[in-house]
Protein backbone atom coordinates (compact mmCIF):
# COMPACT_ATOMS: atom_id res chain seq x y z
CA UNK A 1 0.00 0.00 0.00
CA UNK A 2 1.18 3.24 -0.96
CA UNK A 3 1.11 6.43 1.86
CA UNK A 4 -1.97 7.24 -0.17
CA UNK A 5 -3.90 3.99 0.03
CA UNK A 6 -3.01 3.90 4.00
CA UNK A 7 -4.66 7.42 4.49
CA UNK A 8 -7.85 6.78 2.26
CA UNK A 9 -8.42 3.39 4.34
CA UNK A 10 -7.74 5.00 7.53
CA UNK A 11 -10.44 8.41 6.53
CA UNK A 12 -12.60 5.58 4.81
CA UNK A 13 -12.51 3.78 8.35
CA UNK A 14 -13.06 6.94 10.46
CA UNK A 15 -16.00 7.98 8.35
CA UNK A 16 -17.50 4.19 8.75
CA UNK A 17 -16.76 4.58 13.47
CA UNK A 18 -18.76 7.78 12.61
CA UNK A 19 -21.55 6.37 11.22
CA UNK A 20 -22.09 3.61 13.18
CA UNK A 21 -21.32 5.22 16.39
CA UNK A 22 -23.98 7.76 17.63
CA UNK A 23 -23.98 6.75 21.23
CA UNK A 24 -21.09 9.39 22.29
CA UNK A 25 -19.63 6.79 24.42
CA UNK A 26 -16.85 5.85 21.82
CA UNK A 27 -13.01 5.46 22.64
CA UNK A 28 -10.33 4.08 20.99
CA UNK A 29 -7.89 1.46 22.41
CA UNK A 30 -4.35 1.08 20.26
CA UNK A 31 -2.45 -2.28 20.88
CA UNK A 32 1.00 -1.12 20.96
CA UNK A 33 3.27 -0.31 19.21
CA UNK A 34 1.48 0.30 15.43
CA UNK A 35 -1.90 0.21 16.62
CA UNK A 36 -1.59 3.16 18.64
CA UNK A 37 0.16 4.97 16.16
CA UNK A 38 -2.94 4.12 14.39
CA UNK A 39 -5.40 5.14 16.96
CA UNK A 40 -3.80 8.42 16.91
CA UNK A 41 -4.09 9.11 13.04
CA UNK A 42 -7.91 8.53 13.66
CA UNK A 43 -8.68 10.29 16.71
CA UNK A 44 -8.67 13.54 15.42
CA UNK A 45 -10.74 12.47 12.20
CA UNK A 46 -13.72 10.80 14.58
CA UNK A 47 -13.01 14.06 16.63
CA UNK A 48 -13.94 16.50 13.62
CA UNK A 49 -17.19 14.87 13.26
CA UNK A 50 -18.58 14.26 15.81
CA UNK A 51 -17.08 17.48 17.42
CA UNK A 52 -16.55 15.19 20.69
CA UNK A 53 -13.20 14.53 22.61
CA UNK A 54 -12.71 10.63 22.15
CA UNK A 55 -10.39 9.18 24.78
CA UNK A 56 -7.49 7.28 23.57
CA UNK A 57 -6.01 4.11 25.63
CA UNK A 58 -2.74 2.43 25.33
CA UNK A 59 -3.12 -1.24 25.69
CA UNK A 60 0.34 -3.85 26.02
CA UNK A 61 -0.70 -7.65 25.79
CA UNK A 62 2.67 -9.44 26.38
CA UNK A 63 1.06 -11.03 30.02
CA UNK A 64 -1.53 -12.02 28.00
CA UNK A 65 -0.50 -14.11 25.05
CA UNK A 66 -0.55 -17.27 24.87
CA UNK A 67 2.66 -18.43 24.14
CA UNK A 68 4.58 -17.45 26.81
CA UNK A 69 6.80 -20.12 27.88
CA UNK A 70 6.35 -21.98 24.34
CA UNK A 71 8.59 -19.38 22.22
CA UNK A 72 12.06 -18.94 23.43
CA UNK A 73 12.23 -15.19 23.97
CA UNK A 74 10.29 -13.51 26.76
CA UNK A 75 8.01 -10.82 25.25
CA UNK A 76 9.17 -7.46 26.47
CA UNK A 77 6.35 -5.89 28.85
CA UNK A 78 5.55 -2.54 28.32
CA UNK A 79 2.70 -0.44 29.72
CA UNK A 80 -1.21 -0.48 29.74
CA UNK A 81 -2.30 3.34 29.62
CA UNK A 82 -5.76 3.70 29.53
CA UNK A 83 -6.40 6.25 31.72
CA UNK A 84 -10.48 6.65 31.26
CA UNK A 85 -12.79 4.11 32.58
CA UNK A 86 -13.85 1.41 30.28
CA UNK A 87 -16.82 0.77 32.00
CA UNK A 88 -20.15 1.57 29.64
CA UNK A 89 -17.60 1.75 26.80
CA UNK A 90 -17.95 1.54 23.23
CA UNK A 91 -14.33 0.75 22.16
CA UNK A 92 -12.62 0.43 19.29
CA UNK A 93 -9.66 -2.11 19.31
CA UNK A 94 -7.29 -1.10 16.86
CA UNK A 95 -4.55 -2.95 15.80
CA UNK A 96 -2.16 -2.63 12.19
CA UNK A 97 -2.64 -6.56 10.95
CA UNK A 98 -5.41 -9.40 12.21
CA UNK A 99 -3.21 -13.10 11.12
CA UNK A 100 -4.12 -15.59 13.44
CA UNK A 101 -6.50 -14.03 15.63
CA UNK A 102 -4.30 -14.76 18.84
CA UNK A 103 -3.17 -10.98 19.87
CA UNK A 104 -6.84 -10.19 19.16
CA UNK A 105 -8.00 -12.79 21.64
CA UNK A 106 -5.13 -11.62 24.39
CA UNK A 107 -6.28 -8.11 23.57
CA UNK A 108 -10.02 -8.87 24.80
CA UNK A 109 -8.78 -10.35 28.03
CA UNK A 110 -6.66 -7.64 28.87
CA UNK A 111 -9.48 -4.84 28.03
CA UNK A 112 -12.04 -7.23 30.33
CA UNK A 113 -9.58 -7.63 33.01
CA UNK A 114 -9.69 -3.51 33.30
CA UNK A 115 -13.87 -3.33 33.21
CA UNK A 116 -16.89 -4.55 31.58
CA UNK A 117 -17.43 -2.22 28.36
CA UNK A 118 -20.56 -1.72 26.56
CA UNK A 119 -19.23 -3.12 22.89
CA UNK A 120 -16.06 -3.79 21.76
CA UNK A 121 -14.80 -3.48 18.22
CA UNK A 122 -11.73 -4.31 16.22
CA UNK A 123 -10.17 -2.56 13.61
CA UNK A 124 -7.14 -3.34 11.78
CA UNK A 125 -5.53 -1.93 8.74
CA UNK A 126 -4.41 -5.27 7.25
CA UNK A 127 -6.50 -8.26 7.42
CA UNK A 128 -4.99 -11.31 6.84
CA UNK A 129 -7.89 -13.13 5.25
CA UNK A 130 -8.16 -17.26 6.07
CA UNK A 131 -5.21 -17.91 8.49
CA UNK A 132 -7.80 -17.50 11.33
CA UNK A 133 -6.92 -19.60 13.96
CA UNK A 134 -9.82 -18.26 16.39
CA UNK A 135 -13.13 -17.33 15.23
CA UNK A 136 -12.77 -13.95 15.88
CA UNK A 137 -13.38 -10.96 12.50
CA UNK A 138 -12.82 -7.28 12.60
CA UNK A 139 -15.46 -4.80 12.37
CA UNK A 140 -12.99 -1.87 10.26
CA UNK A 141 -10.98 -3.28 7.71
CA UNK A 142 -8.15 -0.77 5.81
CA UNK A 143 -7.22 -3.99 3.08
CA UNK A 144 -8.11 -7.64 3.28
CA UNK A 145 -5.10 -9.36 1.61
CA UNK A 146 -4.90 -13.24 0.35
CA UNK A 147 -1.39 -14.41 1.76
CA UNK A 148 0.42 -17.42 3.03
CA UNK A 149 0.75 -17.97 6.33
CA UNK A 150 4.37 -18.21 5.22
CA UNK A 151 4.81 -14.70 4.75
CA UNK A 152 4.69 -11.86 6.93
CA UNK A 153 3.01 -8.67 6.39
CA UNK A 154 4.68 -5.41 7.31
CA UNK A 155 3.28 -2.47 8.62
CA UNK A 156 5.21 0.91 8.67
CA UNK A 157 4.38 3.90 9.85
CA UNK A 158 5.85 7.20 9.66
CA UNK A 159 5.55 8.15 13.32
CA UNK A 160 7.53 4.76 14.44
CA UNK A 161 9.74 3.51 11.14
CA UNK A 162 9.67 7.19 9.32
CA UNK A 163 7.44 5.50 6.58
CA UNK A 164 3.89 4.29 5.34
CA UNK A 165 4.07 1.24 3.56
CA UNK A 166 2.71 -2.07 3.75
CA UNK A 167 4.74 -5.25 2.73
CA UNK A 168 4.61 -8.81 2.33
CA UNK A 169 8.07 -10.38 3.77
CA UNK A 170 9.03 -13.46 1.67
CA UNK A 171 11.40 -15.77 3.52
CA UNK B 1 18.53 -9.90 14.66
CA UNK B 2 20.35 -7.23 12.96
CA UNK B 3 21.38 -9.50 10.13
CA UNK B 4 17.42 -10.79 10.12
CA UNK B 5 16.99 -7.01 9.37
CA UNK B 6 19.23 -6.69 6.90
CA UNK B 7 17.63 -9.91 5.19
CA UNK B 8 13.98 -8.54 5.27
CA UNK B 9 15.27 -5.32 3.23
CA UNK B 10 16.41 -7.37 0.55
CA UNK B 11 13.45 -9.42 0.22
CA UNK B 12 10.88 -6.56 1.04
CA UNK B 13 8.86 -5.74 -2.20
CA UNK B 14 6.46 -2.80 -1.76
CA UNK B 15 2.85 -4.22 -2.14
CA UNK B 16 0.48 -2.55 -4.73
CA UNK B 17 -3.36 -2.40 -4.53
CA UNK B 18 -4.47 -6.01 -5.30
CA UNK B 19 -1.32 -6.88 -6.53
CA UNK B 20 0.13 -10.39 -4.95
CA UNK B 21 3.31 -10.21 -4.37
CA UNK B 22 5.92 -13.50 -5.05
CA UNK B 23 6.08 -16.10 -2.18
CA UNK B 24 8.67 -18.54 -1.31
CA UNK B 25 8.65 -20.62 1.46
CA UNK B 26 10.55 -20.17 4.51
CA UNK B 27 10.54 -20.93 8.47
CA UNK B 28 7.22 -21.50 10.51
CA UNK B 29 4.93 -18.87 10.80
CA UNK B 30 5.53 -16.00 13.08
CA UNK B 31 3.45 -13.51 14.24
CA UNK B 32 4.02 -9.58 12.74
CA UNK B 33 4.69 -8.58 16.53
CA UNK B 34 7.38 -10.42 16.94
CA UNK B 35 9.22 -10.45 13.81
CA UNK B 36 9.66 -6.29 13.62
CA UNK B 37 10.35 -6.41 17.40
CA UNK B 38 13.59 -5.14 17.85
CA UNK B 39 16.68 -6.88 19.06
CA UNK B 40 15.74 -8.27 22.20
CA UNK B 41 17.87 -7.53 25.37
CA UNK B 42 16.92 -10.62 28.23
CA UNK B 43 18.17 -11.81 31.66
CA UNK B 44 21.12 -13.78 30.94
CA UNK B 45 21.08 -16.36 33.91
CA UNK B 46 18.93 -19.33 34.59
CA UNK B 47 18.43 -17.28 38.33
CA UNK B 48 19.26 -14.22 40.19
CA UNK B 49 21.54 -14.72 43.15
CA UNK B 50 22.92 -11.26 43.35
CA UNK B 51 23.89 -8.16 41.54
CA UNK B 52 27.22 -8.53 40.71
CA UNK B 53 28.27 -9.16 37.60
CA UNK B 54 24.73 -8.20 36.05
CA UNK B 55 24.75 -5.65 33.55
CA UNK B 56 23.40 -2.80 32.97
CA UNK B 57 20.75 -3.56 29.68
CA UNK B 58 19.34 -6.45 32.44
CA UNK B 59 19.27 -4.19 35.17
CA UNK B 60 17.39 -1.83 33.34
CA UNK B 61 15.06 -4.57 31.69
CA UNK B 62 13.90 -5.92 35.28
CA UNK B 63 13.30 -1.98 36.05
CA UNK B 64 11.77 -1.00 33.03
CA UNK B 65 9.25 -4.45 33.06
CA UNK B 66 8.72 -3.38 37.04
CA UNK B 67 7.29 -0.17 36.07
CA UNK B 68 4.81 -2.27 33.48
CA UNK B 69 4.28 -4.79 36.63
CA UNK B 70 3.59 -1.56 39.18
CA UNK B 71 0.40 -0.41 36.89
CA UNK B 72 -1.34 -3.54 37.29
CA UNK B 73 -1.36 -2.77 40.67
CA UNK B 74 -3.60 0.73 40.55
CA UNK B 75 -6.53 -1.84 38.62
CA UNK B 76 -9.16 -3.44 40.29
CA UNK B 77 -8.61 -6.52 39.34
CA UNK B 78 -4.97 -7.08 40.39
CA UNK B 79 -3.74 -10.07 38.25
CA UNK B 80 -2.74 -11.26 35.20
CA UNK B 81 -2.16 -14.65 33.31
CA UNK B 82 1.30 -15.04 32.49
CA UNK B 83 2.60 -17.47 35.12
CA UNK B 84 -0.82 -19.36 34.79
CA UNK B 85 -0.13 -23.62 35.99
CA UNK B 86 3.31 -22.34 37.12
CA UNK B 87 4.38 -23.14 40.84
CA UNK B 88 6.89 -20.86 42.86
CA UNK B 89 8.04 -22.04 46.76
CA UNK B 90 9.49 -19.99 48.71
CA UNK B 91 12.10 -21.74 51.07
CA UNK B 92 13.26 -19.30 53.58
CA UNK B 93 15.83 -20.20 56.32
CA UNK B 94 15.61 -17.22 57.94
CA UNK B 95 12.59 -15.26 59.15
CA UNK B 96 11.31 -12.17 57.43
CA UNK B 97 7.38 -11.12 56.74
CA UNK B 98 8.10 -8.17 54.07
CA UNK B 99 9.97 -9.97 51.53
CA UNK B 100 8.27 -13.25 52.01
CA UNK B 101 4.65 -11.59 51.87
CA UNK B 102 6.09 -9.67 48.66
CA UNK B 103 7.65 -12.81 46.64
CA UNK B 104 4.14 -14.38 47.19
CA UNK B 105 2.10 -11.64 46.56
CA UNK B 106 3.79 -10.89 42.98
CA UNK B 107 4.33 -14.88 42.43
CA UNK B 108 0.18 -14.49 43.03
CA UNK B 109 -0.41 -11.59 40.85
CA UNK B 110 1.35 -13.16 37.82
CA UNK B 111 -1.19 -16.07 38.53
CA UNK B 112 1.38 -18.71 40.00
CA UNK B 113 0.75 -21.25 42.87
CA UNK B 114 2.68 -20.40 45.60
CA UNK B 115 3.76 -22.67 48.27
CA UNK B 116 5.65 -21.03 50.97
CA UNK B 117 8.12 -23.24 53.27
CA UNK B 118 9.86 -22.00 56.68
CA UNK B 119 12.72 -24.48 57.39
CA UNK B 120 11.87 -24.31 60.92
CA UNK B 121 8.89 -26.53 60.81
CA UNK B 122 10.04 -28.48 57.53
CA UNK B 123 12.14 -31.31 57.00
CA UNK B 124 15.09 -29.27 57.16
CA UNK B 125 15.17 -29.90 61.06
CA UNK B 126 14.83 -33.91 60.22
CA UNK B 127 18.78 -32.88 59.06
CA UNK B 128 17.55 -32.89 55.07
CA UNK B 129 20.03 -30.65 52.87
CA UNK B 130 18.98 -27.79 51.17
CA UNK B 131 19.47 -29.68 47.73
CA UNK B 132 17.43 -32.84 48.81
CA UNK B 133 14.60 -30.73 49.96
CA UNK B 134 15.02 -28.37 47.05
CA UNK B 135 14.85 -31.42 44.65
CA UNK B 136 11.59 -33.06 46.19
CA UNK B 137 10.53 -29.68 45.63
CA UNK B 138 11.69 -29.95 42.46
CA UNK B 139 9.69 -33.32 41.07
CA UNK B 140 6.47 -32.04 42.76
CA UNK B 141 6.60 -29.46 39.85
CA UNK B 142 7.96 -26.34 41.65
CA UNK B 143 9.19 -24.26 38.71
CA UNK B 144 10.96 -21.52 40.71
CA UNK B 145 12.75 -21.96 44.13
CA UNK B 146 12.65 -18.43 46.22
CA UNK B 147 15.04 -18.86 49.18
CA UNK B 148 17.28 -17.06 52.22
CA UNK B 149 19.48 -18.82 53.63
CA UNK B 150 21.61 -17.12 56.97
CA UNK B 151 24.57 -18.65 55.29
CA UNK B 152 26.26 -16.31 52.68
CA UNK B 153 26.55 -18.80 49.10
CA UNK B 154 23.74 -20.81 49.82
CA UNK B 155 20.91 -20.21 46.88
CA UNK B 156 24.43 -20.14 45.01
CA UNK B 157 25.07 -24.04 46.03
CA UNK B 158 21.37 -24.85 45.21
CA UNK B 159 21.56 -23.28 42.00
CA UNK B 160 24.72 -24.89 41.03
CA UNK B 161 22.95 -28.51 41.61
CA UNK B 162 19.24 -27.35 40.37
CA UNK B 163 18.01 -26.44 36.50
CA UNK B 164 15.38 -24.79 37.96
CA UNK B 165 15.67 -20.59 38.69
CA UNK B 166 17.06 -19.60 42.06
CA UNK B 167 15.75 -16.64 43.30
CA UNK B 168 18.20 -15.14 45.99
CA UNK B 169 15.84 -13.35 48.79
CA UNK B 170 18.82 -12.50 51.11
CA UNK B 171 21.89 -14.89 51.61
CA UNK B 172 23.67 -14.32 54.84
CA UNK B 173 25.95 -11.12 54.94
CA UNK B 174 26.19 -11.45 50.76
CA UNK B 175 23.47 -10.33 48.90
CA UNK B 176 19.66 -9.26 48.60
CA UNK B 177 19.15 -8.50 45.59
CA UNK B 178 15.45 -7.79 44.60
CA UNK B 179 16.07 -4.94 47.73
CA UNK B 180 18.92 -3.28 45.45
CA UNK B 181 16.41 -3.54 42.62
CA UNK B 182 13.37 -2.23 44.76
CA UNK B 183 15.57 0.42 46.05
CA UNK B 184 17.04 1.32 42.40
CA UNK B 185 13.26 1.36 41.10
CA UNK B 186 12.22 3.89 43.58
CA UNK B 187 15.42 6.14 42.94
CA UNK B 188 14.25 6.09 39.45
CA UNK B 189 10.44 6.71 39.91
CA UNK B 190 11.94 10.03 41.89
CA UNK B 191 15.17 10.89 40.47
CA UNK B 192 14.16 9.91 36.56
CA UNK B 193 17.72 8.34 36.31
CA UNK B 194 20.49 6.99 38.28
CA UNK B 195 23.26 7.87 36.12
CA UNK B 196 25.23 10.67 38.18
CA UNK B 197 23.51 10.68 41.71
CA UNK B 198 25.41 9.88 44.42
CA UNK B 199 23.67 7.44 47.19
CA UNK B 200 24.69 7.37 51.21
CA UNK B 201 24.08 4.10 52.47
CA UNK B 202 24.72 4.27 55.91
CA UNK B 203 25.37 1.78 58.74
CA UNK B 204 26.05 -1.65 59.09
CA UNK B 205 28.10 -2.27 56.18
CA UNK B 206 29.91 -5.36 57.21
CA UNK B 207 26.54 -6.97 57.64
CA UNK B 208 24.16 -5.14 55.36
CA UNK B 209 24.02 -7.39 52.19
CA UNK B 210 21.15 -4.49 51.19
CA UNK B 211 24.20 -2.65 50.86
CA UNK B 212 26.42 -4.95 48.89
CA UNK B 213 23.53 -5.52 46.63
CA UNK B 214 22.83 -1.72 46.16
CA UNK B 215 26.70 -0.94 45.93
CA UNK B 216 27.00 -3.36 43.15
CA UNK B 217 23.69 -2.57 41.14
CA UNK B 218 24.20 1.49 41.55
CA UNK B 219 27.90 1.38 40.33
CA UNK B 220 26.89 -0.89 37.71
CA UNK B 221 24.05 1.99 36.65
CA UNK B 222 26.49 4.90 37.38
CA UNK B 223 25.89 6.42 40.36
CA UNK B 224 28.32 7.29 43.22
CA UNK B 225 28.04 5.64 46.60
CA UNK B 226 28.77 6.63 49.95
CA UNK B 227 29.73 4.14 53.03
CA UNK B 228 28.63 5.73 56.23
CA UNK B 229 29.48 4.45 59.31
CA UNK B 230 31.66 3.44 61.75
CA UNK B 231 35.22 1.55 60.68
CA UNK B 232 34.38 -1.16 62.87
CA UNK B 233 31.06 -2.12 60.79
CA UNK B 234 32.67 -0.83 57.10
CA UNK B 235 35.51 -3.18 55.95
CA UNK B 236 38.78 -1.43 54.22
CA UNK B 237 38.78 -3.20 51.00
CA UNK B 238 35.40 -1.25 49.63
CA UNK B 239 37.63 1.37 48.58
CA UNK B 240 38.40 -1.60 45.71
CA UNK B 241 35.12 -0.98 43.90
CA UNK B 242 34.86 2.31 43.60
CA UNK B 243 32.81 3.38 46.69
CA UNK B 244 33.46 6.42 48.79
CA UNK B 245 34.25 5.73 52.86
CA UNK B 246 32.84 8.47 55.11
CA UNK B 247 33.23 8.06 59.52
CA UNK B 248 31.49 11.28 59.30
CA UNK B 249 28.15 11.13 58.76
CA UNK B 250 27.09 15.05 58.52
CA UNK B 251 30.47 15.14 55.73
CA UNK B 252 28.84 12.05 54.38
CA UNK B 253 25.46 13.97 53.61
CA UNK B 254 26.99 16.73 51.79
CA UNK B 255 25.49 16.61 48.43
CA UNK B 256 23.85 13.51 48.19
CA UNK B 257 20.71 12.74 46.68
CA UNK B 258 19.41 9.84 48.34
CA UNK B 259 19.89 8.45 51.50
CA UNK B 260 19.70 5.03 52.89
CA UNK B 261 19.62 3.95 56.81
CA UNK B 262 20.19 0.44 57.21
CA UNK B 263 19.41 -1.33 60.50
CA UNK B 264 22.15 -2.52 62.91
CA UNK B 265 22.07 -6.47 62.38
CA UNK B 266 22.42 -7.04 66.00
CA UNK B 267 21.51 -10.86 64.88
CA UNK B 268 24.68 -11.60 63.12
CA UNK B 269 26.98 -9.18 65.25
CA UNK B 270 29.65 -12.06 67.09
CA UNK B 271 31.30 -9.27 69.18
CA UNK B 272 31.00 -6.08 70.26
CA UNK B 273 31.20 -3.26 67.11
CA UNK B 274 30.41 0.19 68.83
CA UNK B 275 29.46 1.20 72.34
CA UNK B 276 26.45 1.37 72.65
CA UNK B 277 22.94 2.06 70.66
CA UNK B 278 22.36 5.43 71.83
CA UNK B 279 25.75 6.58 71.09
CA UNK B 280 25.09 4.91 67.53
CA UNK B 281 22.26 7.23 67.10
CA UNK B 282 23.91 10.27 68.47
CA UNK B 283 26.81 9.97 65.27
CA UNK B 284 25.23 8.02 62.45
CA UNK B 285 21.34 8.21 63.38
CA UNK B 286 19.46 10.43 60.79
CA UNK B 287 17.51 13.07 62.80
CA UNK B 288 15.24 15.76 61.43
CA UNK B 289 18.68 18.17 61.84
CA UNK B 290 20.49 16.27 59.50
CA UNK B 291 18.23 15.97 57.19
CA UNK B 292 17.40 19.73 57.22
CA UNK B 293 20.70 20.27 56.52
CA UNK B 294 20.67 18.17 52.76
CA UNK B 295 19.79 19.11 49.28
CA UNK B 296 16.74 19.86 49.09
CA UNK B 297 14.45 16.66 47.18
CA UNK B 298 16.94 14.31 49.07
CA UNK B 299 15.33 10.82 49.52
CA UNK B 300 15.42 9.26 52.58
CA UNK B 301 15.41 5.22 52.16
CA UNK B 302 15.56 2.07 54.51
CA UNK B 303 14.89 -1.44 53.64
CA UNK B 304 12.99 -2.15 56.91
CA UNK B 305 12.84 -3.35 59.24
CA UNK B 306 13.43 0.17 61.12
CA UNK B 307 14.92 0.48 64.52
CA UNK B 308 13.25 3.51 65.12
CA UNK B 309 15.37 5.91 67.46
CA UNK B 310 18.29 3.49 66.31
CA UNK B 311 19.36 4.61 62.60
CA UNK B 312 16.51 6.83 61.84
CA UNK B 313 14.56 8.99 64.31
CA UNK B 314 10.55 8.55 63.89
CA UNK B 315 9.81 12.08 62.62
CA UNK B 316 12.37 11.49 59.74
CA UNK B 317 10.73 7.82 58.94
CA UNK B 318 7.39 9.22 58.06
CA UNK B 319 8.75 12.84 56.83
CA UNK B 320 7.82 13.79 53.34
CA UNK B 321 10.91 12.69 52.09
CA UNK B 322 10.89 9.14 53.58
CA UNK B 323 9.85 6.69 50.88
CA UNK B 324 10.24 3.73 53.17
CA UNK B 325 6.45 2.91 52.05
CA UNK B 326 6.76 3.24 48.60
CA UNK B 327 9.43 0.76 48.40
CA UNK B 328 7.78 -1.86 49.47
CA UNK B 329 5.12 -1.19 47.12
CA UNK B 330 7.62 -1.01 44.47
CA UNK B 331 8.87 -4.56 45.47
CA UNK B 332 5.71 -6.22 44.37
CA UNK B 333 6.40 -5.09 41.17
CA UNK B 334 10.11 -5.76 40.92
CA UNK B 335 9.78 -9.56 41.69
CA UNK B 336 6.74 -9.80 39.27
CA UNK B 337 9.23 -8.82 37.08
CA UNK B 338 12.16 -10.29 38.00
CA UNK B 339 9.74 -13.70 38.29
CA UNK B 340 8.42 -13.07 34.87
CA UNK B 341 11.82 -12.66 33.19
CA UNK B 342 12.62 -15.82 35.13
CA UNK B 343 10.07 -17.77 34.95
CA UNK B 344 8.17 -17.24 31.54
CA UNK B 345 10.90 -17.95 29.12
CA UNK B 346 12.01 -21.63 27.38
CA UNK B 347 14.05 -23.34 30.39
CA UNK B 348 16.51 -25.24 27.66
CA UNK B 349 17.80 -21.56 26.57
CA UNK B 350 18.68 -20.82 29.96
CA UNK B 351 22.91 -20.60 30.09
CA UNK B 352 24.09 -22.60 32.86
CA UNK B 353 24.61 -19.81 35.89
CA UNK B 354 28.03 -18.63 35.94
CA UNK B 355 28.24 -16.86 38.79
CA UNK B 356 31.90 -16.74 40.84
CA UNK B 357 32.25 -17.38 44.48
CA UNK B 358 30.03 -14.84 46.33
CA UNK B 359 30.63 -13.07 49.84
CA UNK B 360 33.65 -10.03 49.69
CA UNK B 361 33.29 -9.17 53.29
CA UNK B 362 34.12 -12.93 54.64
Amino acid sequence: MTPEDISRSIQRMAHQIWENNASGNLALVGLRSRGVTLAKRLKPLIESMTGEEIPLGILDIALYRDDIGLTTATPQVRSTDILFDVEGKDIILVDDVLFTGRTTRAALNALIDLGRPDRVELLVLIDREGLRELPIQANYIGKALKTYSTETVLVHLQEDDGEDSVTIVLE
Amino acid sequence: MSTFKKMMEKTALPLFSNKTILISTGSDAMTEKSKTEKAKISWKSKDCLGLRGVSRDEIELVLNTARSMKEIHSRTVKKVPPLRGKVAVSLFYEPSTRTRTSFELAATRLSADVISIAASTSSVVKGETIIDTANNLRVMGTDVIIMRHNLAGAPHHLARNIDIPVINAGDGTNEHPTQALLDMFTIREHKGQLEGLTVAIVGDIIHGRVAHSDMWGLLTMGAKVRFVGPPTLIPESVKDFGVEVYHNLDEALEGVDVINMLRIQRERMTKNFFPSSKEYSRIFGLNMERLKRCKPGVLVMHPGPINRGVEIDSDVADCKSSVILEQVTNGIAVRMALLYLLVSGEKETHEKTTDSTPSLFE
